[in-house]
């Protein structure tokens, strides 16, 4: 299996020649190939000492990307829980990079965050509304949790009583749910909201906070 | 500039919005104009901008005015851009911000980024073109195409042609790089056929090959990213690399983790790592194979994994009976503890000041008081009063 190894490793280096600068600027590009990888069965990211890695660049671009993620997850989890749509990550992730990086797209965050998953903290992406959550602490989220999630994305806010109208559950069923996400600190109740409680999720707020966070304030906040 | 006109933004019939963002610029050919700061909205039919402070100032351009679209990266200083070349305007134009301009594109510059979303949305509407099948009640420019007899200055028809070129020259690039693309595939695929082969062969003839060329296959599996279950199974990830990566970070984290109570997070280490080599990054995959290795090569470090999943590394030294015992003693001074609290004083992250709390719980020392305010730890005194 060698010689074909090194004649693969050949034609890679001559892809690589043309084309390395194409994969590093054009998110397009960079997709076509992680979807064809995918198709035939190889992880190009699956280690840097991976021939796509080396001769390609592709594992830096993703592993310091991850090391970005976690940072502004960590920065913003006392006001969010460890909860964050994928538009603000976006956002948050290129206003740390700066001016000069190259730009990244949403789906280069998606598959850095899978990759992310093998250190056992906690990452997953949720599906809500037309986009995603990413959740970037261990906290247990059952199908539940995730359609009041849903529910609560049009508004930033869900009540019991909005619960029971769209989802026809017991207001039992809609209150646990409701306390579990407060413990978990990924929603805040508002007892002076007119008419009944409101509870809020900070994650879903996009507009009000994005502006905040500095690339300082978020490399400070890992311990 | 001059083939802008002023609109009130309203969308029509048939008229969809496609994207918008905020933050552009836009220049007029390579100069400043006053249209400095605004959103920039794409429909299926126009493009049209308007000013942040004064809404009522707003232009748009209809997409059929558009020659084609350049991607201007982003430079020191400056942000990146989306260039527009256009058409002349039509005689039979509604009124705009200029009446004449000196140059044929416009730059629009994107200060609060959305460049690269926002390229790839033009691109498609200028495609698919949908503005010619849905036609809509306003006075649309007419589209200038190939029309033959059309008077034109001979200035604008070179210019034309050479960007016309240019862009078959990059669509060559594209089309020319995806295609190198899949022949590389093709091969990828071959090895990844042979890789199975011989996984399987290694599965049913234990005996026949060798400890060093199973090693060596490993490693080509790791080069070409194939994950193989069934080797992984009966011989582990880890690789020559994974040791040699084993040595290095129990070099590495040897102070770290003294300066941190000799225990950390294995996201911690990953982004401590990676941030100390600034390239040739660790893969998270990389990390978690290398640190599988430490305690089988006696280094003084080991991974440890929680029941809840959460992955640590942490000093042999380290002695976690200890720990509890001194956890068990600063949550009584205090009375009582929630995770948060007990990190901020022994000055650990709260992730892993909550395994301790619920290792403590475990070994019967803690009791926990589970509310809507949060979860609270006290001293187990079903266990110490009776």
């Amino acid at each position: 299996m060698s010689k074909q190894l090194d004649m693969f490793k050949t034609n890679l280096e001559e892809f690589a020649s043309k084309h390395k600068q194409e994969i590093r600027k054009n998110p397009q590009f960079r997709l076509q190939f992680q979807d064809m990888c995918a198709t035939i069965g190889v992880d190009p990211l699956a280690s840097g000492k991976g021939f796509w890695s080396e001769m390609l660049g592709v594992g830096d671009f993703y592993y310091e990307l991850g090391v970005q993620i976690i940072e502004v997850c960590l920065a913003l989890k006392h006001r969010n829980g460890g909860l964050i749509t994928l538009e603000e990550l976006h956002q948050q992730v290129l206003k740390g990079r700066g001016k000069f990086a190259q730009d990244v797209s949403q789906d280069d965050l998606i598959r850095a965050i899978k990759k992310l998953k093998a250190l056992g903290t906690g990452f997953s992406i949720i599906p809500v509304g037309g986009t995603y959550l990413v959740q970037s602490v261990p906290a247990e989220l059952n199908m539940d949790h995730t359609v009041v999630l849903q529910l609560a994305e049009k508004n930033g806010y869900v009540t019991v009583s909005e619960i029971k109208a769209s989802l026809k559950w017991e207001t039992e069923r809609a209150r646990q749910v409701l306390e579990h996400l407060l413990k978990e600190g990924l929603a805040w109740l508002d007892l002076q909201a007119p008419g009944e409680a409101h509870y809020w999720l900070p994650a879903l707020f996009t507009d009000l906070y994005s502006q905040e966070i500095t690339a300082e304030e978020a490399r400070e906040a890992l311990p | 500039m001059d083939r802008f006109v002023w609109t009130n933004g309203l969308l029509e019939i048939n008229e969809t919005l496609v994207i918008q963002q905020r933050g552009v610029r836009i220049y007029d050919g390579e100069e400043k104009i006053k249209f400095d700061a605004g959103v920039l909205l794409l429909s299926t039919h126009r493009l049209i901008w308007r000013d942040h402070k004064n809404h009522e100032c707003c232009i748009g351009i209809p997409l059929s005015q558009i020659v084609f679209i350049e991607e201007q990266a982003a430079g020191i200083g400056k942000s990146a851009k989306i260039v527009i070349h256009l058409h002349p305007a039509s005689s039979n134009k509604e009124p705009g911000p200029f009446q004449s301009s000196k140059s044929s594109y416009i730059k629009l510059s994107f200060k609060e980024h959305g460049q690269i979303e926002f390229y790839r949305r033009l691109s498609e509407e200028m495609t698919h073109r949908r503005w010619e099948n849905m036609p809509v009640s306003q006075v649309m420019q007419r589209k200038s195409g190939q029309e033959p007899g059309r008077i034109r200055a001979v200035g604008i028809v070179g210019i034309e042609r050479k960007l016309e070129e240019k862009r078959k020259e990059t669509d060559k690039n594209i089309s020319e790089a995806f295609e190198d693309l899949s022949k590389l595939m093709v091969k990828a695929k071959e090895m990844v056929e042979l890789s199975k082969s011989i996984a399987n062969k290694i599965k049913d003839k234990q005996g026949d090959i060798t400890e060093d060329e199973t090693i060596r296959f490993k490693s080509y599996l790791l080069s070409m990213g194939i994950a193989n279950p069934v080797t992984r199974e009966t011989h582990g990830s880890g690789t020559h690399y994974h040791m040699q990566l084993a040595k290095q970070l129990a070099g590495i984290l040897q102070v770290p983790l003294e300066e941190r109570g000799g225990i950390m997070s294995l996201t911690e280490v990953y982004c401590l790592v990676n941030r100390a080599r600034g390239m040739e990054l660790l893969s998270p995959e990389d990390l978690v194979n290398a640190c599988k290795m430490l305690e089988a090569l006696k280094l003084p470090l080991r991974l440890r994994i929680f029941d809840s999943g959460v992955m640590v590394i942490e000093l042999q030294s380290h002695n976690e009976e200890e720990m509890l015992a001194s956890a068990l003693e600063t949550v009584s001074e205090k009375g009582s503890l929630t995770s948060e609290e007990f990190a901020k004083l022994v000055g650990m992250s709260v992730l892993l000041a909550k395994e301790r709390l619920l290792l403590a719980e475990k070994m019967g020392h803690l009791c926990r008081d589970d509310s809507v305010e949060g979860l609270r730890f006290y001293p187990n005194l079903f266990m110490t009063q009776s």
